[in-house]
């Protein structure tokens, strides 16, 4: 109970909304019989910047650029008060010191306001699933960090990393970016399944942090969250540029897709329906398939069966490359068309002969003959021995968007920096590390030159460019 | 027709594959009365075994292979019946369940630390071409490998039947004590069951992951279905584990070309319920009865 002898501990920060402290800590004091309780201060952070205590030390309110109190901290409150030890009483009055919170957390509004570092974590995919996409995102990112921080950091500031694993699981995705908003991130890289993507990033909306995001299914910039931004397009602008090549080039008349039932394959099955039924392209198969599906025999059977001249292919990497497995296996003739994942350097090492041939709309291309993605592969390759795919380069232009963005607006703000993505157009001959000129509009929807690519003699090359829509 | 015989055989393949996972489950139990919940990790291991042998030690495939097998036999068959069951099995049957149970975490995750998340590909030990009987397409691999994996059973049952250490290790399943009297040494003949467990999952494991890839989160899905083919089939019966096998292989492909595909995961769950409550025993196995 609140009374004259209790301690009181202000939160302070803008906005109070999001502060976990006093309902985390005040029962906690309950329990312990600890006459103190955290109150929320709304301040913003050009208001004050300190307090002193009160001069009998019975309240001390302390000036903090907290989210919330560890529970670390929060214990080490508990002990410095102490509960009824052996009948001690309560209500001991004690002085706060400033320093025994300053292990704290980062304001909502402005970041490392006195630290040479920003925070950029990196929640991603590193196993389960999305491991592969995961992956190649991450390493991406993470080439782009120690470029920047080579080269002097963003603003003076050197970019701290810190790598968070989703398991492919939204769930556990939706805790870790509220992990990360709690250490302080100034905007985050991540997730890539847009399964994920479209549960957390209603968090770090919340939050107000910028979210770059690899996911492509199109309700995730339908949903006004002016915090997400895409770092490569989604499936409703990169479907449509198939549905020419079925038409025009192919001359296919009816068509089989083949789709994973999660977010990603159903964004992209519902864009693709629409524009067959556009071009009047008769659909004769229609073939969902689980994420992590392992058998492909059935599905690729029932393609056979329906007489389709082509199939539009859209799942993730490793069902990719099994599909491939069991379409060769099975001796399916009809050409097979994807989009983004069908020609990855993944697919093509994980299927190996059975790729040959498949023909693929790529936002991204590693092997496109541009010579600033060429550059890209060289140093991917030589820094991690390994060959890359288009996650990686989504990995690493969002962070150099990051950078760019923020270095326009000449300071570490979150919500300027959201707002400065909004219709920008960072070219690539003035911001080579984009790889492509690159435009976002006002939902965070990405636009870039894209390709058409194809697999040849166990390689991706590209075999035609569809400009920017 | 045609697209049933492809996607009968397709199943029969697939199910003999499962069918030496659930006959692994069959020994562990009639040998140390326990449910061997990692099985479907002992199925999944293996594999990188044999990428280890041939990425880190630069071994040909078939050595590779051979070396997968030796070790599995090893680590899976000997060390997990000293390390894990001969301790736990006096506390009773539970605690080595959730003992193995926890085999299955740490196996998975061991080899998801070690060898990475992302799947890998896997040399297939069969040519990748195709037949052609009656306008169906029916893949050389498949037909491999129901072949092998037949040949296999019916190489354990004859040996099982008509050897003298075959017949001895099914004395000592049968009547531990009694055979024991009798002057088998059962502690070897549950030794051989597990040995014996061990190399069929290594085999199930280089059969089925050129199809499947290699990856730590295999055993999640082949263990259950595998578990479920031994419950359908009748988990005191070799004879029942490979019914129970084909018979989950060959329903799960029909259901997903002639019913749905989004439900098909449901099928081997549907029959697991309706074996249970109709013929506990499962299709082939044999009414137990128990003193408590």
């Amino acid at each position: 109970m609140v009374n004259g002898d209790t301690q009181t501990i202000a939160h302070v920060g803008y906005p109070t909304s999001i502060f976990k402290s006093p309902l985390v800590d005040n029962p906690r004091f309950v329990k312990q019989c600890v006459s103190a309780a955290v109150v929320p201060l709304g301040v913003k952070a050009d208001g004050p910047a300190g307090f002193s205590p009160d001069a009998d030390g019975r309240s001390t309110i302390v000036c903090s650029t907290l989210r919330s109190l560890t529970h670390k901290t929060a214990y080490r409150l508990i002990d410095r008060f102490g509960g009824p030890k052996g009948g001690e009483g309560m209500n001991r009055p004690r002085f706060l010191a400033a320093g025994a919170l300053a292990a704290a957390l980062s304001l909502n509004v402005a970041v490392a306001l006195a630290t040479d570092t920003v925070n950029i974590p990196c929640v991603c995919e590193l196993s389960g699933a999305g491991a592969v996409a995961g992956t190649n995102f991450h390493d991406g990112a993470h080439l782009a960090v120690e470029e920047i921080n080579a080269a002097g950091g963003i603003l003076g500031k050197t970019i701290e990393m810190t790598d968070m694993d989703t398991q492919t699981d939204p769930m556990t995705s939706r805790a870790l970016v509220q992990k990360a908003i709690d250490s302080g991130a100034y905007a985050i890289m991540g997730t890539i399944y847009s399964g994920s993507t479209i549960v957390n990033m209603m968090v770090a909306q919340k939050a107000g942090v910028p979210q770059f995001t690899g996911a492509e299914a199109p309700n995730i910039t339908q949903k006004h969250n002016p915090f997400i931004f895409r770092t490569s397009s989604g499936a409703e602008k990169g479907v449509p540029a198939l549905t020419s090549y079925f038409k025009d080039q192919l001359k296919a008349r009816k068509i089989a897709i083949s789709w994973v039932n999660n977010d990603f394959g159903k964004g992209g099955h519902d864009v693709f329906l629409a524009q067959m039924k556009k071009a009047g392209i008769e659909v004769v198969a229609d073939v969902p398939s689980e994420e992590g599906q392992a058998d492909f025999s059935a599905d690729v059977s029932k393609i056979k069966q329906s007489g389709a001249q082509a199939v539009f292919v859209y799942l993730n990497e490793e069902e990719d490359a099994r599909f491939l497995k069991e379409a060769r296996k099975q001796g399916l003739k009809a050409t097979l068309v994807g989009e983004v994942t069908l020609t990855g350097q993944k697919v093509i090492d994980l299927a190996g002969g059975a790729a040959e041939g498949a023909v693929a709309h790529v936002g991204l291309a590693t092997s496109a003959p541009i010579p600033s993605i060429e550059n890209f592969v060289a140093k991917f390759k030589k820094h991690y021995g390994r060959d890359t795919d288009h996650n990686g380069i989504k990995g690493y232009i969002g962070v150099y968007a990051i950078k760019y963005a923020t270095e326009l607006n000449g300071k570490f703000d979150r919500k300027a920096l959201a707002d400065k993505l909004h219709g920008l157009t960072l070219d690539v001959a003035k911001y080579p590390n984009m790889l492509l000129t690159t435009s976002w509009d006002a939902n965070g929807e990405l636009s870039r030159e894209s390709f058409i690519t194809e697999v040849k003699d166990g390689k991706q090359v590209v075999t035609g460019t569809v400009p920017a829509n | 027709m045609a697209q049933f015989l492809q996607v009968l055989l397709s199943g029969l393949s697939t199910g003999a594959i499962y069918a030496l996972a659930a006959i692994g489950f069959t020994l562990v139990w009639q040998a140390a009365r326990t449910v061997n919940f990692a099985e479907g990790e002992f199925v999944m291991l293996p594999a990188f075994f044999v990428l280890i042998g041939v990425h880190w030690l630069n071994m040909p495939l078939w050595l590779a292979l051979i070396f997968g097998l030796i070790v599995a036999v090893i680590v899976l068959g000997l060390l997990f019946k000293k390390v894990v069951v001969e301790p736990m099995l006096p506390n009773g049957g539970l605690p080595l369940i959730i003992a193995t149970m926890a085999l299955s975490i740490l196996l998975k995750e061991g080899a998801k630390q070690v060898y990475g998340a992302e799947a890998q590909p896997f040399p297939s030990l069969f040519p990748q071409a195709t037949l052609h009987f009656g306008g169906a397409v029916v893949s050389v691999q498949d037909l491999m490998n129901l072949a092998v994996s037949l040949a296999v059973v019916v190489g354990l049952t004859l040996f099982l039947n008509r050897t003298r250490t075959g017949r001895r290790m099914q004395a000592t399943a049968q009547n531990p004590r009694v055979a024991e009297i009798l002057g088998v040494n059962t502690r070897r003949m549950v030794l051989y069951a597990f040995l014996v467990n061990a190399a069929l999952a290594a085999l199930a494991s280089f059969l089925i992951s050129p199809i499947y890839l290699a990856k730590f989160s295999n055993g999640e899905t082949l263990g259950l279905v595998a578990f479920i083919a031994a419950i359908v089939g009748g988990f005191n019966q070799i004879r029942g584990a490979l019914a129970g096998g084909l018979l989950i292989g060959v329903l799960d492909n029909l259901t997903a070309t002639y019913v749905t595909t989004e439900y098909r995961a449901a099928l081997p769950l549907v029959l697991l319920i309706a074996m249970i409550l109709w013929r506990p025993q499962g299709l082939l196995g044999v009414d137990e009865g128990r003193k408590v």
